[in-house]
């Protein structure tokens, strides 16, 4: 089989898989959890073959596909692989079978129903990150929204309305002014050469004038930030992460925050570096802040969603930081960092889910010293938190590490040219890791430790699916922690293209 | 032989997997075996190691494992580096741990946790082995938070009880403050030479191609990273707090063994530090300032743990004054003496508690000493020895830095030597009030507890008695000597012999003056401490609340934190003004929408009433315009 069917395949298997579950009678819920795990299980095993077949150190796509779609507006079906969207399609194709899993007992309601939108929703993210043409990508991009919007709606908590409203109209809100730039770029390529063309690497070539893509970054880089979330757009996901079933947490934190951080690297900064440079002042201060401040809200929350919600903004700061460094070691965690977000994030969410479907609360002041009652639980909690506070030997260590490096070591040729603020930034950011450990040890203190209090007595351990999927997500977090540099190595190309890009434009201005 | 280092490092997490994963199920036998068995053959193999450098003629082992990360051509590598600093505290660290651990056997018993202790305590050898080892400052960063993680774990291991929980959560969080300072240090060296090879760091600064406000900052951070793992002021306040972990572990972690990684570090990185003498001047002063207000806090501490803490913290300040005055050799003989005779201390103290049954505040003792005499006899040896007195080890090491922290080249001066030979007094002053009021004089202990008092199980006494005999002989190996090729040593300002055989008489004098004057307050029951006590009940008060260090971190770093995550982050930017604004714009478009839709009513009236107005004004527009 070649490569290239082969990431076909593992595009459209979800809406094969989708297809095929309607098909099955809603009175067999266990026939549909099978079949979705097959199939999800069956593109994480197409997900890994690409991985080991994704040859490091190749300039551009590799495993590329690209038929016309819509001929007359230039448009393509053209998905690839590279550096950058690699371990974000492998992540989401591991966290499938997870979430599918996860939901094996807290998702009793509509069972066809919800397993056809998580397949729905891989299909689109996946596409999403594969697609390089920028109408593909919208399309993919607002796709999205729609089983997101429905996992919440249908399977959410008891405020449920009030926070899909929120999500969707933050996010529809950015997606409007893109879709505003994307309609003036498609313009612009007819204009320039004749053949019209939504490739990425047209648009790359355009050369815009510095205000135009001051516009049109400002427009794309609303919609990415929104997604991510930078505060101050950020205070959709803490609502939306509490009323989201666990497998909505799973996917948000897991995967769909990264589609802003990839739209950034991947389209917004290399689309328009010159705003880009103009804005680094700005988006990295930002990103300064939502670490900060984001440890800060996960402090004083009470509701253990939302302290980890809280914490994604925190960490996701860290990922902006990482990229807005253009700095190799920095870009290169930011580009970990978002694979271990994913893991932490999604295993942290799963756990709360577990507690949930034991005592029906998310109140911290209601427990306390559950390592007592459940030890295995507890073990994997911690884990998960340590891995959180980015504790060396875990993924966090290893993300934040190389971004915090990287950012320190970017910012110093500037210091020593007379501009200090991305230093003083980089230094601050460092404080984010004792801001964090202060948050999710208090969260772990307070959860396992001290004096045994639960809203239920007669609390089971974990269950041997649970400790499973558990299991398979911590043996990530520490082969990421201990064994990353086959991942690094897949990424570097890719990652030093976006900063030589960059640095390219920086230095060219300099020299203006 | 090749992987040698890496087998030693690897000994203990195997025992931490092994324990940890299946030590509930296979019993304490078992636990022992592994727990205790594989500690010992780590320590086995560091002497292995040890020959195998000294045959080699001191020339450092070096052992790369695997790339940790390879970006562009930084290849971040995890290799082992054995020369002669690194082969002592290995020895120190699995020796001495490995003795702890078989102590833990005895005191530990019953414990319904049993397996998960020795599983803590072989990851914490694991971490600290790697911080020891470690060629780079990468790999020494991993062992540094990792060994921070074991005590914090271990801190917490009674975690049912809140306090205990608390005390684990806080040394974490201090430490992070200092590892923050750490990383910028990393960074500043990265940057600056592109490698966190250590040795090729030492040598990039001594080659002078680093300027020097560089040096200067790179010291600072890197100390301020050492004031954490170190309990050294501003961040010291943790490890009193930690005394709420078991007696063994304050013995290993806190006392002996990960206190010491900030001396280590500072000592391993003596070549940036030879570059920055601000950075060293800083060291020195915190160092002896730190060693003198523990000590005047030790005084009038009344929980056994918390003296020896503070015992401890200032200990550390005197190794980090003579780091501070380029005595780096010095700095790690008072480590190497210091690891005996206060693990033998804290031990000693563990045997106490339990002798009486969990009681641990001293002004309920007394009187102990023929009851449980191993416990006396080793504790007396071990306090004569961080007291100061001949021919003892204490004796040597701490003479040594009071020498150099007068005649040393590099910033030694009267007023440190004047200063430290006062705290050498208050150390002999409060560590014989400790074994006055423990073990002499009348029994104050409540009479249940009294009926208990019991000797230690042999694991326990046998392991004190170890110990007291190093703390004997461990100051006759002329360390300083052994490390000369491994570490710089300063010039002298001086070198007159005379004057260095009249400080160790002074030296010896102030000890024995610290021991007359402990007999004298507290050796008559008490009485005259008391009568000081309540002369200068102010200062007292000081003393007794630590100098309400933590209280001002409360009010000043803490209570701020959260009053602005509350308020400002959450009420203010959160609810009203992001999540305020939106619902505004949400309220508007309702209401404009609300408008809106009156004008669509369904009244008839109302639509020709509209229709004519329209018509009307299309009228006027088209007879203005038109």
């Amino acid at each position: 089989m070649s490569e290239a069917l082969a990431l076909n395949l593992l595009l459209f298997l979800p809406v094969v898989g989708g297809i095929l579950l309607l098909m099955l009678p809603e009175r067999r819920p266990n026939l549909v959890r099978g079949l979705a795990m097959v199939v999800l299980l069956a593109q994480l095993a197409l997900a890994a073959w690409l991985y080991l077949r994704f040859q490091a150190g190749v300039p551009g796509l590799q495993f590329e596909t690209r038929l016309p779609w819509i001929p007359a507006w230039g448009v393509h079906y053209h998905i690839a692989l590279d550096g950058l969207n690699l371990l974000l399609v492998l992540l989401t194709a591991f966290l499938g079978p997870i979430v599918v899993a996860g939901a094996f007992t807290s998702i009793t309601r509509d069972v066809k129903l919800f397993h056809g939108m998580v397949m729905f929703i891989q299909f689109t993210m996946l596409g999403t990150f594969l697609a390089q043409d920028l109408f593909l990508f919208y399309v993919f991009w607002e796709a999205m929204l729609i089983p997101m919007f429905l996992i919440i709606g249908i399977w959410g908590g008891e405020r449920r309305i009030y926070a899909t409203l929120k999500f969707f109209l933050y996010t529809a809100f950015g997606s409007i002014l893109m879709l505003a730039a994307v309609i003036y770029l498609a313009h612009t390529v007819l204009t320039a050469d004749g053949t019209p063309s939504f490739a990425f690497a047209d648009l790359y070539e355009l050369g815009l004038g510095v205000q135009v893509q001051t516009l049109l970054l400002a427009a794309f880089a609303l919609s990415f930030a929104i997604k991510v979330p930078m505060v101050p757009l950020h205070t959709w996901l803490p609502d939306a992460h509490v009323e989201a079933p666990t497998a909505g947490s799973v996917i948000l934190a897991g995967v769909l925050l990264k589609m802003g951080t990839y739209g950034f690297v991947k389209l917004g900064f290399p689309l328009f570096p010159d705003a880009a440079l103009l804005a680094t002042p700005l988006i990295m201060t930002l990103a300064v802040i939502s670490i900060i401040y984001g440890a800060g809200l996960a402090l004083v929350q009470d509701d253990i969603k939302k302290i980890i919600a809280y914490s994604s903004v925190s960490h996701l700061g860290y990922v902006m930081l990482g990229l807005v460094s253009y700095n190799l070691l920095g870009v290169q965690g930011a580009i970990i960092q978002m694979v271990s977000h994913g893991l932490v994030a999604g295993g942290l969410f799963l756990m709360v889910g577990m507690i949930y479907e034991r005592c029906h609360s998310r109140d911290l002041a209601k427990y306390g010293g559950l390592a007592k009652l459940l030890p295995a639980y507890s073990v994997f909690f911690m884990i998960l938190t340590l891995a959180a506070i980015g504790l060396p030997t875990t993924s966090g260590f290893t993300g934040e590490f190389l971004v915090l490096l990287g950012a320190f070591n970017g910012a110093w040729p500037q210091f020593e040219q007379g501009v200090s603020h991305p230093l003083v930034l980089a230094s601050l950011a460092v404080l984010g890791i004792v801001l964090g450990a202060l948050y999710m040890l208090r969260l772990a203190r307070r959860l396992l430790f001290g004096e045994t209090r639960a809203p239920v007595s007669g609390l089971r351990d974990l269950s041997l699916r649970e400790a499973g999927i558990l299991g398979v997500l911590v043996l990530a977090v520490f082969y990421i922690g201990l064994f990353p540099n086959d991942l690094l190595q897949k990424t570097e190309q890719a990652a030093m293209e976006y900063q030589e890009r960059m640095l390219a434009v920086r230095d060219g201005e300099i020299e203006r | 032989m090749n992987g040698l280092l890496t087998l030693l490092v690897l000994l203990p997490l195997a025992g931490f997997l092994v324990n940890g994963l299946l030590g509930r199920r296979l019993g304490p036998v078992f636990v022992n075996i592994v727990g205790v068995g594989l500690p010992l053959a780590a320590f086995g193999v560091a002497v292995w190691a040890w020959r195998i450098l000294e045959t080699g003629g001191a020339e450092p082992l070096i052992e790369t494992v695997f790339t940790w990360a390879l970006i562009g051509d930084h290849a971040f590598e995890v290799s082992f580096y054995l020369d002669r600093l690194s082969a002592v505290m290995a020895l120190i660290v699995t020796g001495v741990g490995a003795l702890i651990h078989i102590y833990s056997i005895g005191y530990m018993k019953g414990d319904e946790s049993y397996a998960r202790y020795f599983a803590y305590l072989n990851l914490f050898l694991f971490f600290m082995l790697l911080l020891v080892l470690g060629r780079s400052l990468l790999v020494l960063f991993v062992g540094w938070e990792g060994v921070g993680l074991a005590s914090y774990l271990l801190i917490g291991f009674w975690f049912q009880d809140v306090d205990k929980a608390r005390a684990g959560r806080k040394a974490f969080i201090t430490n992070r403050v200092g590892d923050a300072g750490f990383l910028l240090g990393m960074f500043l060296i990265f940057t600056a030479v592109g490698t966190l090879e250590m040795d090729q760091i030492n040598q990039a600064f001594a080659g002078g191609l680093i300027p020097a406000g560089i040096a200067t900052a790179v010291g600072i951070l890197l100390f301020i990273g050492a004031t954490g793992k170190s309990a050294q002021i501003p961040l010291h306040v943790w490890l009193p707090d930690a005394m709420a972990g078991p007696t063994p572990v304050s013995a290993l972690i806190h006392a002996a063994t990960m206190v010491t990684a900030g001396v280590y570090l500072i000592a391993r990185m003596s070549g940036v530090y030879l570059e920055a003498p601000a950075a060293s001047t800083l060291i020195a002063v915190i160092g002896l300032l730190t060693a003198f207000l523990a000590a005047t806090i030790a005084l009038v501490q009344t929980d056994i743990k918390k003296v020896l803490a503070y015992s401890t913290i200032s200990q550390l300040g005197f190794m980090f004054l003579a780091l501070g005055v380029g005595a780096y050799a010095v700095a790690v003989f008072h480590l190497f003496t210091h690891a005996f005779f206060k693990a033998a201390l804290f031990l000693g103290a563990g045997s106490v508690i339990h002798a009486l049954s969990g009681e641990q505040d001293i002004r309920r003792m007394g009187g102990l000493a023929r009851r449980i005499p191993w416990t006396s006899g080793t504790f007396l040896v071990a306090t004569a020895a961080i007291a100061g007195l001949p021919p003892l080890a204490g004796f040597f090491s701490k003479d040594e830095i009071l020498w150099f922290a007068l005649a040393s080249g590099q910033g030694g001066s009267v007023w440190l030597w004047l200063l430290g030979s006062l705290t050498a007094f208050l150390t002999a002053l409060y560590m014989f009030r400790l074994y006055w009021l423990v073990f002499l004089g009348r029994s104050r202990m409540a009479p249940e507890v009294a009926e208990h008092v019991h000797e230690s199980p042999w694991p326990m006494t046998s392991v004190l008695v170890v110990l007291a005999l190093f703390s004997v002989i461990a100051g006759w190996f002329a360390l300083p000597h052994y490390l000369e090729g491994a570490l710089p040593a300063p010039d002298l300002r001086f070198a007159w012999p005379i004057l260095h055989w009249a400080l160790i008489l002074f030296a010896v004098l102030i000890a024995v003056a610290g021991v007359f004057a402990a007999r004298h307050l507290y050796g008559n029951g008490g009485q005259r401490a008391e009568a000081i006590e309540q002369r200068f009940a102010r200062i007292h008060r000081l003393l007794a609340g630590k100098y309400f260090v933590d209280e001002v971190y409360d009010r000043l770093l803490q209570r701020p934190w959260r009053w602005v995550s509350d308020r400002i982050f959450l009420r203010l930017g959160d609810r009203l003004l992001l999540d305020g604004s939106l619902h505004g714009l949400a309220a508007l478009a309702r209401r404009g929408a609300a408008g809106l839709a009156r004008v669509q009513s369904g009244s008839l009236h109302w639509y020709a009433w509209m229709t004519l107005l329209g018509l009307v004004a299309v009228l006027i527009w088209m007879w203005r315009y038109v």
